[in-house]
């Protein structure tokens, strides 16, 4: 999960944020003021400052915000100047918008606010329809509301063109003031909060913002979503009483509080209406004592009263948002708010520190206890260290005496005499103001006389006394000027009093001021947790925690947690591994072998090595007509040769016509074992290179899960002389029913011209769960799973069921993975009662699946494995293609037709969408937060581990991305550079060469030019008409072959490529039922093969070779088939192996001119760049 | 990179070279050659030893014969030890092969318990395993599993199945994630100095602030004298599977990684400094029982940088 951030403001108005992985609050450096109130979401975060101004400040990310505009320049045919901007007075303007309507001239388009800049000046598009336009991208019609096309005819009289042009939002991670107009706004607002993102996913990015102001009126933000996360107005919503506070919730829930006590609910809001429709009144859970405070979440409200208690609603949800009743709970709060999964946060009454509730589940949403957050602020950095050290070193000899001192405490007096004390301690002092700032800065408490000065923060005057006559926070900071502590002074120091006091200076203030902290700190480390920081504001709607979360917030200084932060976004070794003490154990346990077995070698061994069996019973698909699950015992026999070297065979015993036989294989010749999906049972598939050649592998059925994955586990633990390999490089990667397989490489597997058999491959499981793999000779590993959610390989392997001993220990991380699952609800039309659930009997079910030929009903729909677990409720889907009605409902004329979403005479059909979520854990490590759809990495050969590999991605939203600074050592990479298009892309490859080629989402190829190592992401892109009719879907590179995938599952080849020419000529077709491919570094052809002659229907996604491909012979010549059954990915992109040389007279007579070898290819980068310009 | 893994494979695959002597004191027909074997350390002796007792009936009269024990220097070897701490406590500075003596007479009722068969080490084995897992997991683990896992447990130890006997074992090494570790460390502390068997008492991986334990807290609290103070020379080896972990070694840790099959992690603290490190380089040099000061302190030195 990646690292989210909790907000917080304390007394003074200072933003801190506490990162989930992280262990200490980080100040929010870019507030130029103080802040009253902060709401946040995951993308950005709302603040009320000091000026009454809301201010919005967007999280920087590594995708730009930008936004296209667009207008159409319309021109119209005459006999005379032949296309002109003369229109007749009846056409459209000659600048409008796509429908006409609209007069928009280029200089009509605006900023929205001083937030944003323009990236660059209009251009025309010419791209039409995925079809590369003229020069100028005029596409013609016969008329202006007409159809379009690209070739002027004869009767083409009018003309359009596009203009783009994009503007980007750049005050990320800086707080941008909203503009709020007086007559919008006649009164300051004193609350706001944000959420409803969970109500609808359209427009992306979409916010409710609600505020209110000081005269006790509500407003509502209206148009803020990803491209506009400013808003566009604020919308006055009218209300029974005043409002004093208010909360929304991520879903539809929205609660707020009046003056006089009681609480409002707002009703009716939907994804049509985020606003909501009108008020409901709830009384104050104590009827004496009116709510001051609420905070509401999914399925969640909580309350505060005037008296400072904490009290949960009962019974809430979206039916129902205004619950049933009030419970009472423990802890007296000041605020309290609901984060994302029902998490609550709350600031203490007495102690004003963060509680965060623990144990908030689905279940049991009021949770268990409070868990105050003690965390040092990231000012305080010095002193934890300071304190740890001391603690160590100096032991507790000074606690005692200090302690005592400390209850007579009065702090205005104590700091002015820290701040002379301070002064005379400084033994680099710099600036004498920082020193008088110090009074100010500093009125932290003790524990023991905590009430009279806690300020009261239900109205905003004391902060605005207390920023008032304050100066901007200084941000000066200079290190190491900390003074050794002068042992006159310490003992002097305790008769000071409360010295105390000075270690919660903001520590960030002032370099002499760290200095006198640091110093004091030698003397107050048994206070540490004494000087917690005041907090008066909290906001957890960007916080992604949940109950299983692993948080590092409770227990600062302790060595668990050190321990325990090591999962940190980093790749490189963590701490635990790199420890002294398991360093110690590891040589010491070599130095003990050596030392008590080498030279006794020779020795008996005390036990003997016998034959260890494993019997049982299993279903087997058995081998003969007809086919089906036959009960049968097997055997698996494991021994130990003579040489330690394990082996083993596997028998199973069947009944064939009254007769007792059995099958066997061995178990070191077995090439994969790969868990089938079958709703009903568990079953794999066993492949020897008989089996595989023959296609029909063992497929066996376990009793139960655990059971299969065990022997999926055994093929694994029976190689363990092979896991060498693991920890090396994934070369030949392939990924079926989520799970990723591997082959090690050899040089005879691309052998000319007898190449190893793709059915001798052995295929080993990594771990882990993956939509996508995709390498590079150098180890480098990414993937992405169902979600989209972008991977990186840690080098070890297993994790999920291999669990124990199959798996490495280390590099194991959790992994989660969303995919949808889709049913559908049917229903068909009669004259009498309309829409009805009951259908003809040649009907579908009325619940189905897409196809409708199985019926999948909300109960009986299973997860596909108990990996898997559901992690919402079943929704309706309205991003359906073809749209759909409000409530969801797709009509056709009858069943199996195309659905729209407007309803005619006809039937209609109604998909829901249901959610599930699989958690396992696996050797790969998330890279957060861009949702990936594809990524490529330059299949490099030799290189060094420093060296930067280009790696080109696109997200999920069809953006096209470059990571920088991927190495092989740091091969997750650093940042994202986003690489502008005109167009969503869905996939993209890299060649050897930096050629890198894409493929755009309506199904034309863009070769980007001028990739180099100097300019990473190249300059332009040049369009790539596509085969004739057809639409492309994929793309690879390989040394110097381009291969495309079309819709239609054709392979083509990209012939004339040249250096001086990259771009190539025309597509060239090479086979169709193709689903994927993959092109090496040798420009060798892997691809996934849709249906195989003679196979069954487990062979539906085969994996397959193309041989024969060789310099004069790119496009090879025939497929071999090798394991089949489900394979949905391949990449052989880490195979750089080159085989052996055997040179055939004739094939190297025909090469001469060897067009393709790699070493004219050197200079692409020179000849590119001449043959673009 | 070396995984926590391959520990465990190194501490299941330890093996101590050995050699028996039949007593001179036994009646032979004839001279009896010494056998020597490769004693696992994890295992026990009555359970390695059909070879050792087959060897030397062979040279014996039957009625001369009694029940098997072992002895070395003088000290009976109890049985029911594991192998490895046998050697840890008694013989860590001997020269290799380990030299164990075979008696088939004089029983030392006193001294040893009777091993009349495996089935009694299965006993002894299975029975600490349980007293183990009421300490991990008041017994919940060890309760859930079925005969036949009991079985596998065993069997694997008896026949030196690595992957046998893991593939069971690392249910009882679980522990919810939360909790940060087992109820309890199962644990026990061999002092060569002492009369006492060994020390066993309750003690828990996290202290109550939620610290995490080491070897140093555990020995600190078992045995204060076994740490060493400031600026003194060690005096002690606190030993486990023949080396030294550091004292900052987390419990935990070592309670998974380091424990005998039987769940017990066996420590042994032993005074006589050369660290089993250098004994290899020092071979030559007899046991002392006051080490030569300059050569600890190097040792210590060492060790600190």
């Amino acid at each position: 999960m990646p690292a989210s951030r909790l907000w917080v403001v304390d007394v003074y108005g200072r933003v801190f944020s506490l990162s989930t992985a992280g262990q200490q609050w980080e100040q929010c450096r870019d507030a130029q003021m103080e802040f009253k109130r902060v709401t946040a979401a995951q993308q950005c975060c709302w603040g009320i400052a000091c000026d009454n101004n809301v201010y919005l400040n967007v999280h920087a990310s590594d995708l730009p915000i930008r936004y296209q505009e667009e207008t159409y320049e319309n021109q119209r045919w005459n006999p005379i100047g032949g296309f002109s901007d003369h229109l007749l007075p009846s056409d459209r303007w000659q600048w409008s918008d796509i429908t006409g309507l609209k007069h928009q001239p280029l200089d009509s388009f605006e900023l929205p606010s001083s937030s944003w800049e323009w990236e660059g000046d209009w251009y025309v598009d010419e791209n039409f329809e995925g079809e590369p336009t003229e020069k100028e991208g005029w596409t013609y019609a016969i008329d202006f509301p007409a159809f379009y096309t690209k070739n002027k005819k004869m009767t083409s009289c009018v003309r359009r063109r596009r203009w783009l042009r994009y503007r980007r939002y750049k005050d990320m991670d800086t707080w941008a003031k909203i503009p709020s107009p007086q007559m919008e706004t006649p009164d300051p607002f004193s609350d706001i909060s944000c959420g409803g993102w969970e109500i609808s996913e359209e427009p992306r990015g979409r916010l409710s913002l609600w505020a209110v102001s000081l005269l006790g009126k509500v407003w509502f933000r209206v148009g803020i979503y990803h491209h506009n996360p400013e808003g566009s107005m604020w919308e006055e919503v009218s209300v029974p009483g005043e409002v004093l506070q208010i909360s929304c919730g991520p879903g539809d829930l929205v609660w707020a509080v009046l003056w006089e006590g009681q609480l409002i609910v707002r009703q009716g809001i939907t994804r049509d209406c985020s606003k909501g429709t009108s008020w409901v009144e709830v009384e104050s859970p104590s009827p004496d004592v009116g709510a001051t405070h609420v905070a509401v979440g999914i399925n969640t409200v909580w309350a505060l009263t005037k008296d400072n208690k904490v009290w949960f609603r009962r019974g809430v949800d979206s039916h129902n948002p205004c619950g049933l009743g009030w419970i009472s709970m423990v802890g007296e709060m000041i605020t309290i708010n609901v984060g994302l999964n029902d998490q609550v946060f709350a600031i203490g009454c007495e102690d004003r520190a963060v509680y965060f509730r623990q144990g908030v589940t689905t279940s049991e949403l009021s949770g268990k206890t409070w868990k105050a957050i003690s965390v040092p602020r990231d000012g305080d950095r010095s002193h934890s260290s300071a304190s740890t050290n001391s603690l160590q070193s100096a032991g507790c000899f000074f606690s005692g005496e200090v302690r005592a001192q400390s209850v007579v405490s009065d702090v205005e007096l104590d700091t002015e005499k820290v701040s002379t004390d301070g002064a005379s301690c400084l033994v680099t002092s710099t600036s004498p103001e920082s020193v008088v700032d110090a009074p100010t800065d500093n009125p932290d408490q003790p524990i023991e006389t905590p009430k009279p000065r806690i300020p009261k923060v239900t109205s905003d005057s004391f902060i605005s006394e207390l920023i008032s006559d304050r100066e901007p926070a200084k941000t000066l900071r200079e290190g190491g000027s900390a003074g050794p502590a002068v042992p006159e002074e310490e003992e002097t120091l305790p008769s000071e009093g409360e010295v105390k006091a000075l270690s919660a200076l903001d520590a960030a203030d002032t370099s002499s001021l760290s200095s006198v902290a640091t110093y004091t700190l030698a003397m107050e480390d048994p206070y540490g947790t004494d000087e917690h920081p005041l907090w008066a504001w909290v906001s957890g709607g960007g916080c992604s925690v949940d109950s299983h979360s692993h948080l590092n917030w409770f227990n600062s200084v302790n060595t668990s947690s050190l321990v325990g932060s090591v999962q940190s976004m980093s790749l490189s070794v963590t701490s635990a591994q790199t420890a002294a003490w398991r360093q110690q154990i590891f040589e010491q346990l070599t130095e003990r072998t050596k030392r008590e077995m080498d030279n006794f070698k020779h020795y008996e061994q005390a036990i003997e090595q016998s034959v260890w069996v494993k019997k049982g019973t299993m279903q087997w698909w058995r081998d003969w007509k007809p086919y089906k699950w036959i009960d049968v015992h097997f055997a698996l026999e494991q021994f130990s040769g003579p040489e330690g070297n394990k082996d083993g065979i596997l028998f199973i015993y069947y009944n064939f016509y009254e007769e007792k036989k059995y099958l066997h294989a061995f178990v070191n010749e077995l090439t994969i074992l790969v868990p089938v999906l079958n709703e009903s049972k568990h079953t794999f598939a066993i492949y020897t290179p008989e089996r595989t050649k023959q296609r029909f592998p063992i497929r066996l059925a376990a009793a139960t899960e655990l059971e299969m994955h065990d022997w999926v586990c055994m093929d694994t633990s029976q190689h363990s002389q092979r896991k060498s390999f693991y920890y090396h490089r994934l070369a030949l990667l392939s990924v079926s029913c989520w799970d990723i397989f591997v082959s090690e490489p050899s040089p005879a597997l691309e052998a000319m011209p007898y190449p190893t058999p793709c059915d001798q491959m052995f295929w080993r499981q990594v771990g882990g769960h993956l939509r996508m793999v995709e390498c590079n000779t150098v180890g480098i590993v990414w993937g992405i799973g169902y979600d989209h959610t972008a991977w990186v390989y840690t080098g070890g392997y297993g994790g999920g069921f291999f669990q124990g001993l199959a798996s490495s220990t280390d590099n194991i991380y959790t992994q989660t993975d969303v995919k949808s699952v889709y049913i559908y609800e049917n229903q068909r039309w009669n004259p009498l009662e309309g829409f009805t659930n009951r259908g003809l009997p040649t009907d579908r079910y009325m619940w189905s699946d897409a196809s409708g030929l199985h019926e999948c009903t909300k109960t009986n729909m299973k997860p596909p494995s108990t990996q898997w677990t559901w992690v919402s409720d079943w929704a309706i889907d309205y991003s359906v293609s073809g749209g759909t009605d409000k409530e969801g409902w797709q009509y056709a004329a009858d069943f199996p037709v195309s659905y729209h979403g407007r309803k005619g005479k006809t039937d209609f059909v109604r998909r829901k969408r249901w959610k599930c979520k699989l958690t396992t854990t696996g050797p790969w490590q998330e890279i957060p937060p861009i949702a990936l759809s594809d990524v490529t990495i330059l299949p490099c050969t030799a290189q060094s581990n420093v060296d930067e590999v280009p790696l080109w991605a696109i997200s999920n939203k069809g953006d096209v991305l470059c990571r920088l600074g991927v190495t092989a050592l740091t091969p997750a990479g650093s940042s994202w550079l986003h690489v502008g298009t005109d167009q969503p892309f869905k996939s993209i490859s890299i060649g050897a060469a930096s050629q890198v080629w894409a493929i755009a989402r309506d199904g034309s190829a863009f070769y980007r030019g001028s990739v180099s190592p100097q300019s990473p992401a190249g300059d332009c892109w040049y369009h790539i008409p596509s085969p004739s009719k057809q639409k492309l879907r994929q793309v690879s590179v390989g040394r110097t072959s381009v291969l495309t995938v079309d819709e239609n599952g054709n392979l083509w080849y990209r012939q004339g490529v040249t250096p001086s020419y990259p771009q190539g000529s025309s597509w060239e077709h090479i086979s169709n039922n193709v689903r994927k491919v993959s092109v090496g570094p040798l420009d060798q052809v892997w691809i996934i093969a849709d249906k195989v002659q003679g196979s069954h229907s487990l062979s539906c996604g085969t994996v397959c070779h193309r041989l024969g491909v060789q310099p004069v012979e790119p496009k090879g010549i025939l497929w071999d088939y090798g394991i089949g059954g489900g394979w949905d990915h391949i990449t052989v992109r880490g195979n750089s192996m080159e085989p052996p040389r055997v040179r055939l007279p004739s094939l190297t007579d025909a090469s001469a001119p060897a067009p393709r070898s790699p070493i004219p290819f050197r200079n692409m980068e020179v000849n590119s760049s001449a043959g673009d310009s | 990179m070396a995984d926590d893994k391959d520990v465990l494979r190194d501490v299941w695959f330890g093996r101590i070279p050995t050699s028996f002597t039949l007593n001179q004191d036994e009646v032979t027909e004839r001279e009896a050659e010494p056998y020597y074997l490769l004693l696992p350390r994890v295992s026990y002796l009555t359970l390695v030893t059909d070879k050792v007792k087959k060897h030397f009936l062979k040279v014996m009269r039957a009625e001369d014969v009694e029940e098997m024990w072992f002895e070395y220097e003088g000290t009976p070897l109890k049985w029911h030890y594991p192998i490895g701490v046998l050697f840890d406590l008694h013989a860590s500075n001997t020269v290799l092969p380990w030299s164990i003596t075979v008696h088939f007479k004089n029983f030392p009722d006193s001294d040893l318990l009777h091993c009349p068969s495996s089935s009694v080490v299965e006993a002894h084995f299975m029975s600490s395993i349980k007293e183990a897992d009421a300490l991990k997991h008041k017994s919940q683990v060890v309760n859930d599993m079925q005969k036949k896992d009991h079985k596998q447990l065993w069997m694997g130890l008896q026949n030196d199945k690595f992957d046998q006997f893991w593939a069971m074992n690392r249910k009882l090494m679980e522990y919810p994630t939360e909790e940060g570790g087992f109820r309890y460390i199962p644990f026990r502390i061999y002092q060569t100095m002492s009369d006492r068997p060994f020390i066993q008492r309750l003690f828990r991986p996290v202290s109550p602030e939620g610290n995490v334990h080491t070897l140093g807290d555990l020995m600190k609290e078992m045995d204060p004298a076994a740490l060493p103070n400031d600026g003194e020379p060690k005096r002690y080896q606190v030993v486990i599977h023949g080396i030294e972990p550091l004292l900052e070694t987390p419990l935990q840790w070592l309670s998974e990684h380091l424990s005998h099959p039987d769940n017990f992690l066996h420590i042994c603290e032993s005074h006589n400094p050369p660290s089993p490190v250098l004994s290899s380089v020092y071979i030559s040099t007899p046991p002392t029982t006051t080490p030569p000061l300059l050569l600890s302190e190097d040792l210590f030195i060492g060790r600190e940088g």
